[in-house]
């Protein structure tokens, strides 16, 4: 690995030439991907930018600063349902009400630190839970917010710009991801997420050495909260159409999933979890239609199980991802990636 | 007055099934500090094995329950065996992330086997079989559950008090290496502890199944069964019976009262004011890390 000699090497986004040239085709490619493949990958595409914000969010709170959280589709649900509510009833435009309605989930998650503040362990885990499952039931009954019936996204305008199609949603969603993904790295690594990760590795001896625990803890919380109120906001114009139920107990352990299985305390693992999870999650649903596998599995499922249930096999292949990532690389994707990374580098030997 | 009454007899009936919950949870984190989010999945697991028993090859009651009692137990033997025993530098994240994974696991092969739909158990005794004590209506499944609830506390208690293996665990408990350097097997004893708490979930499973009968039919009692045993201190048997009646009559009181729509969360509002006050639940002594 390379030394790094002072702050400055240290905070640095584009180390050489070389990354800085392959940060622009990165970009440039996925600027330009809307030009060559069809609208179904764009849809892909925008679902997995939006689990990668929420999943960058939840990285913050549970990979640097070691808290755990089972409620954050609750946050996610906030996030939907106030830019909607916000922009028909209150008619503001989009680009101001989605900061708006993910300001509030980030109060709300304000406000689900302060008892995090004396909780750890399961103590947290049923408290996040329980916060996650009464949002829903909470949005679920109020009449403002559609009910159980769910409620209509409207067009997006911006100025004269009226977004109604997936590629044009896919530009501002973008944009909108590598802006905040940028922002996060460079939040860890500057002084705030130093105190993240002190706090996470012992916080004791952070509140030793000065690190306001009250401010910093809450303050993950708030941030990896607004993180999940964007990722909602935009979530509720992917799918035009919003209900309680899907903001459940599930889609919670899903993000909590996409963290650990791409690798606990990284950035890289967070967007490379989400994005193999949620692509899975796409296949997996119409399990039958993938070649080879599907025809036996049918086979399987008339002859032994039910074929009414065969789209739960999805619940088993996570299950056994999660379970095989504890059990054999507890690191993640990440864990394995440096592993590789380290044996190429020495090869022969 | 007999509304109040008749909310009461029907929250302590709830209650009971979110004690047994609970107590198989509390008697896994004791010996084991494992959050163990697949409880609810074991004993669902268990009553399908059972319906299975009882409808497809036509057994007798008795048999298929103890066949049903003895699969429990090998479950719980096996997932300590096979999975838990392996985890590398289990932290409670960690434990968390694998109990939800065996979770999903189960969820799915149940659902894929079974289908998503409700089926009926072919239990004795039917949801509705009620009798009437002066004005009050009592399901004589409330009371079998109740029953079998108080029965199986009294046989932990006497079980964790006074035999051999109930000393060992909670010598495993108290201080695993002294529990080993006095040549009791903690592997062993963990794995057992996973056994009885499998047994425990399922006794809950098979009480629920006569009223509700789907893949998803364990989430509700496994989560307050599991915030109960979070307000009554995550390490105290009494304390999660005690807490467990409050939730279920508190529950059932709220839907009477106040608003019947709100009744599902408000065991979690309880729980996260109970934690704002006293952070490591009401009867456990809270624990200060020093440095």
């Amino acid at each position: 690995m390379d030394m790094k000699r002072d702050y400055y090497e240290d905070v640095q986004l584009l180390t050489s030439p070389v990354v800085l040239f392959w940060f622009a085709v990165l970009i440039g490619s996925l600027y330009c991907l809307p030009f060559f493949v069809d609208n179904y990958y764009i849809y892909v595409a925008n679902y997995i930018a939006i689990n990668i914000i929420v999943a960058a969010g939840l990285n913050l709170l549970v990979g640097y600063t070691g808290q755990i959280s089972l409620g954050h589709a609750g946050f996610f649900a906030i996030g939907a349902y106030g830019t909607i509510i916000l922009m028909t009833k209150a008619g503001f435009p989009f680009l101001l009400a989605l900061p708006c309605a993910a300001f509030v989930s980030g109060c709300f998650g304000f406000l689900l630190g302060l008892p995090a503040l004396r909780l750890d362990g399961p103590y947290l885990a049923i408290a996040t839970l329980g916060f996650g499952l009464t949002i829903t039931q909470i949005i679920g009954r109020i009449e403002l917010f559609g009910g159980r019936e769910g409620i209509h996204a409207p067009d997006i305008t911006i100025g004269s710009w009226v977004l109604d199609t997936d590629k044009e949603f896919y530009f501002l969603l973008i944009t909108l991801t590598i802006f905040l993904l940028l922002f996060m790295r460079n939040l860890i690594k500057t002084r705030v997420g130093r105190a993240f990760i002190a706090i996470r590795d012992a916080d004791i001896a952070a509140q030793t050495m000065g690190v306001n625990i009250l401010y910093y803890k809450t303050l993950a919380f708030a941030v990896s909260a607004f993180y999940a109120g964007i990722a909602g906001g935009l979530y509720a114009f992917v799918l035009k159409f919003i209900e309680p139920e899907i903001f459940t107990l599930m889609m919670s352990i899903m993000f909590l999933a996409m963290v650990v299985v791409g690798g606990l305390g990284s950035m890289m693992g967070a967007i490379a979890g989400a994005t193999l999870l949620c692509w899975m999650d796409l296949k997996l649903r119409n399990i039958l239609d993938i070649p080879y596998v599907g025809d036996w599995l049918e086979h399987l499922s008339n002859n032994w199980f039910s074929i009414t249930g065969v789209s739960n096999i999805q619940y088993i292949v996570f299950g056994s991802i999660l379970v095989g990532i504890m059990l054999f690389e507890p690191l993640g994707l990440y864990g394995i990636w440096i592993r590789t990374k380290k044996y190429w580098r020495t090869w022969p030997f | 007055m007999i509304d109040l009454i008749q909310m009461i007899v029907n929250g302590v009936a709830v209650g009971s099934s979110y004690a047994l919950m609970g107590l198989a949870m509390v008697i896994i984190y004791k010996t084991s500090e494992v959050p163990n989010f697949a409880q609810g999945e074991m004993a669902l697991i268990s009553s399908f094995f059972a319906m299975m028993l009882l409808t497809s090859f036509n057994m007798s009651l008795y048999l298929a329950f103890f066949l049903t009692f003895v699969f429990a137990v090998l479950l719980g033997f096996f997932l300590e065996f096979a999975i838990l025993r392996r985890a590398k530098e289990p932290n409670i994240l960690g434990m968390i992330v694998i109990t939800i994974g065996i979770e999903m696991i189960i969820l799915g092969f149940v659902s894929w086997k079974f289908g998503a739909d409700q089926k009926t158990m072919p239990f004795p005794i039917g949801p509705y079989d009620s009798f009437i004590i002066g004005d009050i209506f009592v399901s004589k499944l409330e009371v079998l559950t109740l029953v079998a609830a108080l029965l199986l506390m009294t046989t932990l208690y006497l079980f964790f008090r006074y035999s051999k293996l109930g000393l060992a665990m909670k010598a495993t408990q108290q201080n695993s290496v002294a529990a080993q350097i006095v040549g009791v097997r903690t592997n062993r004893i963990m794995m057992m502890t996973w056994g009885i708490s499998s047994l425990v979930g399922a006794v809950a499973g098979l009480l629920i199944s006569p009223t509700i009968m789907q893949p998803f039919m364990m989430w509700d009692p496994m989560l307050k069964g599991f915030a109960a045993a979070v307000m009554g201190g995550m390490t105290s048997l009494p304390g999660v019976i005690v807490a467990a009646y409050m939730l279920g009559i508190i529950e059932n009181l709220f839907g009477g009262y106040i608003s019947i729509e709100f009744k599902t969360v408000v065991a979690f509002v309880i729980i996260v004011l109970v934690l704002c006050v006293k952070p490591s639940g009401l009867f456990a002594r809270h624990y200060i890390k020093k440095v």
